[in-house]
């Protein structure tokens, strides 16, 4: 018995792989005739196979719960996504155009704010921004770029268009789990490599190292570069642990660094100290340094932003950088993508009401059960309201969250997220939500991932794709069809 | 290489090794007591004896018998040397260091504990317990096959060396003042039967019983086992081995002085064996301040590499 796919029914959204009319889009055209090929119990095998990979591969993310953390197997569905080369060009285009200009943005901002002096965005929102910090004013990163790597959430909605639902600037994760799909995938479904034209997506590494390497503050031919991890206990450890290891790079916590008196940073070595130039952070701003910031921070350095203030070393991402990371801010960028390059934007957002506009919280509050309202600086779907997913009581309490603080909320449309098949049980296949992060980064040069992590919310019916909030994920295909 | 780094992959090493020689003694205890000459009765119980761990062992159980010794050796996890613990802690040593080793060591580790996990029954009752055992063994094997085959000889290498010959020549005394111990119980007209059988299957559980009939070239006796453990230049689990392999791995790293100076003072430390009458109560001593030596190596080590002082090296 094969799966039967003409019950399968994406129920008008748009979905990744089928078409209205039942039959395989371009790009899955391979992929769907392969899966139609296999039997139940042949697919059950592969499905099986894919979950000991996982397990054996120690492929994990950490859930925080009440009864403490734990350490769970990655969710992975066996069903890639797929997306043509043609039409990832022009996505990869637009991620280039919105990064470059969110770094001149975050540049000016830390020196002349022409943009606020032209009236571009109101002086209110920045200087209210959690994320704005006043120890980076006049520091000048090399290349002008602060935001050296950038998560940004694509979703395509109901037009299939894609549509770019927000960037995250801090420390966004996850491109492990993207490197990580493609090795399962691969031992799970090999035939298809073979046949179909995937473009690889195995170079981001060298390329975050290449990045890096740029940033030292000495011209030493070796420059030290490490990934400064908050430990073990952090959701995102597997993947800190993962990133070091391939770029040969030390994966350091921040007991293992010091500040010397010269204000450069070093390690504690067998051999004595040894000065770093270049530290991957994957710890937030306000811990990095208990000098600067948070006197209680363990996990930082102390000096850390005296010594980056004195160019003696690189931080990635840049201290500060967050401030483009604000959800208020997003639905400036198109305005920004104009301002700075004098270019059209290439990628559209997603219609986005302020709070703070009283005639916009006016709608939002008059509409919150068809609306997703979002605090402008969490990540992880934390704290957020699906209308149509809530109860009268979820949203009475967000009324009342907007009207005291409404410079924190914004509302956007329920996007009617995309859908692709998953695989639910045994033969049994169904649409669910999906969503994309490709990884953007920028020194030197500017690069984009091939593709990027595809996040699914398994949940029937469910928009919330977080791996916090029970979502999983596919590996993502860019196919080239012209390779042909 | 990070001090804190080159500590975990010490221990790392010292665990995988821990696993294998725990698997390595119960599978010859297994064996040994089927063979045992009649009138002879050898208790499970010796095999917490030689972990020294009586007193954790009678926190937890009130009957010394088989079930309760393989369950504390294997399974106990309130017991830091059972194979469980110690994979646990050889897993959560790799999981933070993961960088600095070949990537398939994670793997590896994670197949052998999930193996141990789901199958620590069948060393705990007799009908598997051997194809277990041997498992657990072969899985060891394994990763310092893969260490041995893919690691670059720098500093990494080093503390990988320097954990493995100390757990290996630790176990490797405490196996032989075991072996004495049961030698020196008073028994009569049964010794020389039983020594024949001791003195083979204690070559067997360091996988030296070829290697011993072929370097000895004579039958076995307890003196010559126990010359053959502590001194042969060859055989990589004999005491004077291990000793030799630190001794060039501390070569090869920086400010090693203290290490080198304790792990001399070790090589030196002789003892005179020319019949077996001479493994005798002095012989234990001589053992136990042996051990008490590796300690003080051990403690070294930490001082000398993990506990950074940073106005010291700068």
């Amino acid at each position: 018995m094969e799966i039967n796919w003409t019950d399968y029914n994406s129920n008008n959204f748009f979905d990744e792989l089928i078409t209205e009319e039942q039959s395989p889009r371009a790009p899955s055209e391979k992929l769907v005739n392969y899966l139609s090929s296999l039997d139940v119990e042949e697919l059950e095998k592969r499905r099986l196979m894919a979950e000991a990979t996982i397990q054996e591969m120690g492929v994990s993310f950490t859930v925080y719960t009440e009864e403490g953390n734990i350490d769970r197997a990655w969710p992975f569905d066996i069903i890639p996504r797929t997306i043509s080369a043609s039409e990832w060009k022009v996505a990869e285009t637009g991620l280039k155009q919105r990064l470059k200009a969110l770094n001149l943005f975050i540049d000016d901002l830390y020196h002349d704010q022409n943009v606020i002096q032209d009236g571009i965005i109101p002086e209110h929102i920045i200087k209210d921004s959690k994320n704005f910090r006043p120890e980076c004013v006049g520091i000048s990163p090399p290349f002008g770029v602060w935001a050296h790597i950038c998560g940004t959430d694509l979703v395509r909605a109901g037009d299939g268009q894609f549509y770019v639902l927000e960037d995250n600037l801090r420390v966004p994760s996850g491109v492990s789990y993207m490197l990580e799909n493609r090795a399962i995938t691969k031992r799970v479904l090999p035939e298809l490599f073979e046949n179909d034209n995937i473009l690889p997506v195995d170079d981001y590494t060298s390329k975050l190292f290449d990045m890096l390497a740029a940033l030292s503050p000495r011209d030493n031919e070796v420059p030290e570069i490490v990934v400064l991890t908050p430990g073990i206990f952090n959701s995102a450890y597997f993947e800190h642990a993962f990133l070091a290891q391939q770029m040969g790079a030390e994966l350091v916590e921040g007991s293992d660094l010091f500040v010397g008196e010269d204000d450069c940073v070093y390690m504690k070595t067998i051999a004595g100290p040894e000065r770093v130039d270049v530290i991957y952070r994957r710890i937030d701003d306000l811990f990095i340094d208990p000098e600067a910031f948070d006197p209680n921070s363990v996990l930082g350095v102390p000096g850390l932003m005296r010594a980056w203030q004195k160019g003696n070393v690189a931080l990635a991402n840049a201290p500060g950088a967050g401030v483009a990371d604000d959800k208020v801010v997003y639905a400036y960028v198109p305005e920004l993508i104009k301002y700075y390059l004098d270019e059209e934007p290439i990628l559209a957002n997603v219609e986005t009401f302020l709070c703070e506009d009283p005639e916009q919280q006016e709608y939002v509050l008059a509409n919150l059960d068809k609306l997703v309202v979002k605090p402008a600086n969490e990540s992880g779907g934390y704290g957020m309201l699906v209308g149509p997913h809530s109860t009268k009581k979820d949203q009475a309490l967000f009324a009342e969250l907007i009207k005291s603080n409404p410079r924190n909320y914004i509302a956007q449309p329920t996007l009617k997220l995309s859908t692709s098949p998953t695989l639910i049980g045994k033969g049994q296949i169904e649409p669910r939500h999906l969503d994309l992060r490709p990884f953007i980064l920028q020194s030197k040069d500017t690069y984009v991932t091939t593709g990027g992590l595809t996040r699914v919310a398994m949940k029937k019916g469910s928009l919330v794709v977080n791996s916090s909030q029970g979502g999983g994920s596919k590996d993502t295909w860019i196919v080239d069809l012209e390779a042909e | 290489m990070l001090s804190r780094v080159a500590e975990r992959i010490y221990w790392s090493a010292r665990y995988i090794e821990r696993v294998e020689n725990i698997a390595r003694l119960v599978s010859v205890y297994d064996n040994m007591l089927y063979d045992l000459p009649k009138g002879v009765d050898i208790s499970w119980y010796n095999l917490v004896k030689i972990n020294s761990n009586t007193e954790l062992f009678h926190e937890r159980y009130k009957v010394q018998d088989e079930k309760n010794v393989l369950k504390f050796m294997l399974e106990d996890d309130t017991n830091p040397s059972s194979i469980l613990s110690s994979l646990k802690m050889l897993r959560e040593n790799i999981r933070t260091t993961r960088d600095v080793v070949p990537q398939e060591t994670w793997e590896l580790i994670n197949e052998l504990d999930i193996y141990a996990r789901n199958n620590i029954k069948k060393g705990i009752n007799r009908s598997e317990r051997h194809s277990f055992l041997n498992n657990i063994i072969e899985g060891c094997q394994t990763i310092n096959g893969l260490l041995a085959g893919t690691m670059s000889r720098d500093a990494t290498w080093q503390f990988v060396l320097l954990g493995r010959n100390l757990e290996r020549a630790d176990m490797t005394t405490r196996v032989l003042d075991a072996a004495v111990s049961l030698m020196l119980q008073p028994r009569d007209e049964q010794n020389l039967a039983l020594g024949q059988v001791l003195w083979s299957k204690v070559l067997k559980s360091q996988g030296a019983y070829l290697n011993y009939r072929r370097t000895v070239r004579t039958s076995i006796s307890g003196a010559k086992v126990a010359k053959f453990l502590l001194n042969d230049p060859y055989f990589p689990r004999t005491v004077s081995f291990c000793f030799n392999e630190m001794l060039t791995a501390v070569n090869k790293l920086p400010h090693g002085e203290n290490v080198l100076e304790t792990v001399q003072m070790l090589k030196k430390m002789d003892f005179e064996i020319s019949s077996s009458d001479d493994l005798d109560m002095k012989f234990r001593d001589y053992l136990n301040e042996l051990q008490i030596g590796i300690i003080q190596l051990s403690g070294n080590i930490t001082e000398s590499w993990f506990s950074f002082d940073k106005g010291e090296a700068a």
